[in-house]
């Protein structure tokens, strides 16, 4: 064990989260709780790179009374992508839950595997 | 500047554009630019092709008015436009021949969208392959995730539905490990352009500080983007997407989509860590092994299906589990096998998946072997083109199966440690091939009595043509590869 | 003295098994069942619902799941493997990041001479006050491109899934089925919308435009006029928003915007590229018309992100618009 895991003790969550939305996803058999653990393990993510941008003391990066120096504002950069990661995770939430519309209408059932099962008594 | 070095930007915004256009576009029209844009990026990178061969080295393109770590940046060099010309060549010839199956297994109305879904894949297999900055890769990839998902479930049974629905958890779990992978190796070097962390990597290794999260940021990149090319145990959605869907998206998907992510995969092992460091580490061994799993377990379940799309689709299992052997072995011969057997295996499986579907249109639409018995005579060319896929899975000289499996043994050698299991595989790798291939090919060359319509080459024009074309392309790739594997060895050269 | 052996026993050997591996099953009926003169055979509804059952009760002895000793197994075993893995991957992870840089300090390989330029050259060079903003629309512009799309190509895929077509029954029904929820008049619902829905869209208005000079921008106030439309479509029905918000519009809307940025961004790489100077005027910092193209991207974005959370919506609940 290094010895910034206190002092990293934002990150640790976020890792944490990770872990626990990735085994949602892989473990649950309920489609909309898949889906749920798909939000947390990315929203995990998202918590993990905006703390990265983090310095003590310093101001959110817009410009106020035209100081322009480094030392007065936080690093910019991981907030830009975690504006992307956003709308990347917003897209495919929707994309996920709309199949999972369809296959509720035919089959009239949440569960991934019962679904295979009936799959296989139509006859594949 | 010459105006040629314009041409990966203008082909990536071209293909973009056009999948926007195509949202306001009727069925025919949508087509029709689909088919145009396809082939303007073509020969805009054979042309580029051209280009980067007479000067020999690769250029970058400032995406903006900044350079390098302050702005995107693309990059394109013989390998590049190599592989972006020929997968436009593959996108075309599948298209052709699953056109006319999806004018009857897909709405109409829903055409523009699947041409929206075509275009914005080609885009995105192009930035896979010019990008040279690490988020703009996940961006993509994500594009490529998305577009790829609905190319499955255009056709809407309940099947592809739930086949897609399996796609998308496996990738999406692959997406998550590669964007926390990028995240941290963005804080171990503090840049997303793929020079800059070279160095910064290099330093760090030589420094010897932060060597432990380097290797689990390795580690979690490359199982990320393992799950996404559907490596040995993650490759359950596998048969179901392939076996299942159109035509057209089943050629597109096994020969196109899981590659894009094996090439980001190589550019990364190449770019972004360095080849020497990822040698060192214990990545490659495990890649390897799965690699030599998959392959022996992909052509066994294949010998057990009794359906002739899964059976082509697992045997794509095993053919992934060739190219992650051959980037297992770790030397720069192995690497040159790996990249020509992404080509030769994109041109001969989308061969095989277009051939199928001529062979059980002329058996009543059933898929299973007893109905398909004497297919050959009743629609010939698909029985030809059938059988040229076949011997080139296998491994018959002349063809371009041959020539991957030459070069794997090649490579091989040249591994003091990894020969043994690697031969042995091999070996019992083409035994098992010849198993069920050639099983396939005798059944539907059996004679059999049956009240199923023939159909001649005069009533399909466009299929038997673009069946010939692929079957062509299968043999140049077969007897003209030397200077194929001259270009690849001179484009990983400069890949770096 | 011969020994035959009985048939049942050939069947179940090995070359019996290889014989239909290799020529395919035959179906042990066809071809081999006598058939009896038949009566004529009329469907009652009573027979109909016994022949069901019947199938139903020999499926389920069929594929009986649960008492499957494999696949139990199968399960267990996958259970277990999936959680030791997840729990490997979070220990794993949490070396990691004890072994990371510190969070929250300034000496870091993160703070470098890219964030230093970002913000020390920030104005001059993109004329955006929001540092973040000028990143994401000028200077990593590609990455920014590349996001629209994939939200573009996702209202796609949902287009593919959900929207129904023509005149077909199934539009019919699940409009029918949609006007059963519709509130019918809902007075508190209505009241509160005539007051909320104007200041929700002229606030979202007002991030897009401020996007260059303060926190937000395209994406936070195209999400905010979203779900204004949402509240109105809640509040007053399909029918009244049907009067200024409809399939055509949804559609040119998303065109032209999409088209606009895509020609803009490809002006601004192209001439970026070729070192020429882009003929874009940056404007005085602090001033709503400044900073280029980030202005009219910023409100194309707005745009297709609100009429994208409309779609979602409508899409999920009737099918279409």
């Amino acid at each position: 064990m290094g010895a910034n895991l206190f002092a990293n003790y934002g990150e640790a969550v976020a890792v944490i989260l990770f872990g626990i939305g990735f085994s949602n996803l892989l473990l649950q058999k309920n489609l909309i709780k898949k889906i749920i653990g798909l939000n947390i393990m990315d929203t995990a993510v998202y918590l993990f790179l905006a703390e990265k941008g983090y310095i003590e003391g310093r101001m959110a990066p817009i410009v106020v009374d035209g100081i322009q120096s480094v030392d007065a504002y936080i690093n910019p950069i991981p907030s830009g992508l975690v504006l992307t990661g956003i709308v990347v995770s917003v897209s495919v939430t929707a994309l996920m839950l709309s199949l999972t519309i369809r296959l509720y209408r035919r089959y009239h059932t949440l569960d991934l595997d019962e679904i295979s099962t009936q799959l296989k008594k139509e006859g594949r | 500047m010459a105006f040629v070095q314009n041409f990966p930007f203008f082909s990536i915004v071209l293909s973009m554009f056009a999948g926007t256009v195509s949202s306001v576009l009727p069925q025919k029209p949508a087509k029709y630019l689909n088919t145009a844009v396809i082939c303007i990026v073509g020969t805009m990178s054979a042309v580029l092709l051209g280009f980067t061969l007479q000067t020999g080295e690769s250029f970058t393109y400032m995406m903006g008015h900044f350079p390098a770590p302050w702005g995107n940046e693309i990059r394109a060099g013989v390998l590049e436009a190599a592989m972006a010309l020929f997968f436009c060549i593959i996108m075309l010839l599948s298209l052709l021949g699953g056109r006319k199956k999806l004018l009857g297994e897909v709405e109409i109305t829903k055409h523009n969208l699947y041409y929206i879904l075509i275009n914005l894949l080609l885009s995105s297999l192009l930035a896979l392959i010019y990008t040279n900055d690490l988020f703009t890769a996940y961006v993509f990839v994500e594009i490529n995730t998305i577009s790829a998902c609905g190319l499955i479930m255009i056709r809407e049974n309940g099947r592809t539905i739930e086949a897609a629905v399996r796609y998308m958890i496996m990738s999406l779990l692959g997406s998550g490990l590669l964007l926390i992978g990028i995240c941290m190796l963005y804080d171990l070097t503090g840049h997303l352009l793929m020079s800059n962390i070279r160095e910064a990597v290099a330093q760090i290794v030589a420094e010897g500080t932060y060597s432990m999260p380097l290797l689990v940021t390795i580690a979690l990149i490359s199982v990320g983007l393992a799950i996404k090319s559907a490596l040995f145990p993650f490759h359950s959605w596998l048969p179901d997407a392939y076996g299942y869907s159109t035509v057209s998206s089943a050629a597109i998907l096994s020969s196109l989509v899981s590659k894009g992510y094996v090439f980001l995969l190589i550019k990364i092992f190449y770019r972004v860590i360095g080849f020497s460091i990822i040698r060192e580490s214990k990545i490659i061994d495990v890649l390897f092994l799965f690699g030599l799993a998959g392959i022996i377990f992909g052509s066994l379940s294949a010998i057990k299906e009794n359906d002739i799309r899964r059976m082509i689709a697992f045997s794509s299992v095993a053919q992934i589990g060739y190219i992650y052997m051959g980037i297992g072995l770790g030397t720069d011969v192995g690497m040159i096998a790996s990249v020509f057997h992404i080509i030769a295996h994109a041109a001969t499986k989308s061969l095989l998946f277009v051939a199928a579907i001529g062979l059980t249109d002329v058996s009543g639409g059933s898929r299973k072997f007893i109905d398909l018995t004497g297919a050959a005579y009743r629609n010939k060319v698909a029985g030809v083109a059938f059988t040229v896929g076949s011997l080139s899975m296998v491994g018959v000289p002349v063809f371009a199966g041959f020539i991957s499996k030459f070069l794997f043994a090649n490579a091989a050698v040249y591994n003091s440690g990894k020969m043994l299991p690697a031969l042995v595989v091999l070996s019992i790798s083409t035994i098992l091939n010849a198993i069920y291939f050639m099983k396939t090919v005798i059944r539907i060359y059996t004679p059999a009595k049956t009240d199923y319509p023939c159909i001649t080459w005069k009533q399909e024009k466009l299929y038997a043509v673009t069946m010939v074309l692929f079957m062509i392309l299968n043999i140049i790739l077969g007897m003209g590869s030397q200077p194929i594997v001259d270009l690849i060895q001179q484009g990983l050269s400069t890949f770096a | 003295m011969t020994r035959i052996r009985p048939d049942e026993e050939v069947k179940k050997g090995f070359a019996a098994r290889f014989h239909n591996w290799l020529y395919g099953a035959e179906d042990p009926v066809c071809g081999h069942v006598e058939m009896m003169p038949q009566k004529e055979f009329i469907e009652e509804e009573n027979s109909i619902l016994e022949r069901q059952k019947e199938k139903e009760e020999l499926r389920k002895h069929i594929y009986d799941t649960e008492h499957n000793r494999e696949i139990r197994v199968f399960r267990v075993f996958y259970k277990v493997m999936s959680v030791i893995f997840c729990i490997s991957l979070i220990g794993v992870l949490l070396v990691t990041v004890s072994n990371l840089p510190s969070v929250g300090t300034a000496e870091r390989p993160v703070n470098n001479e890219v964030s230093a330029r970002y913000i020390e050259k920030g104005i001059q060079e993109t004329g955006a006050v929001n540092i973040v903003t000028g990143m994401i629309l000028d200077y990593r512009a590609f990455d920014t491109f590349g996001e629209s799309n994939v939200l573009f190509i996702a209202t796609c895929t949902v287009l593919i899934l959900l929207r129904l077509d023509g005149d077909s029954k199934q539009k019919e029904d699940a409009e029918a089925n949609d006007r059963i929820y519709e509130p019918k008049n809902d007075i508190i619902l209505q009241k509160i919308a005539r007051i909320l829905v104007p200041l929700i869209i002229i606030f979202g208005i007002y991030i897009i435009l401020n996007g260059h000079l303060s926190p937000g921008g395209g994406f936070s106030g195209g999400a905010i006029i979203g779900a204004g439309l949402i509240l109105y479509l809640n509040a007053f029905g399909f029918a009244k928003t049907e009067r200024f918000f409809t399939e055509k519009t949804y559609k040119w809307i998303c065109f032209c915007s999409l088209s606009f940025y895509c020609i803009a961004k490809s002006y601004s790489f192209f001439t970026g590229a070729n070192h020429l100077e882009s003929g874009i005027p940056l404007g005085t910092p602090g001033a709503i018309l400044s900073s280029g193209l980030i202005l009219p991207l910023n409100i194309c974005v707005g745009l297709v992100v609100a009429c994208t959370m409309y779609a979602f919506y409508a899409l999920f609940r009737k099918g279409g618009f």
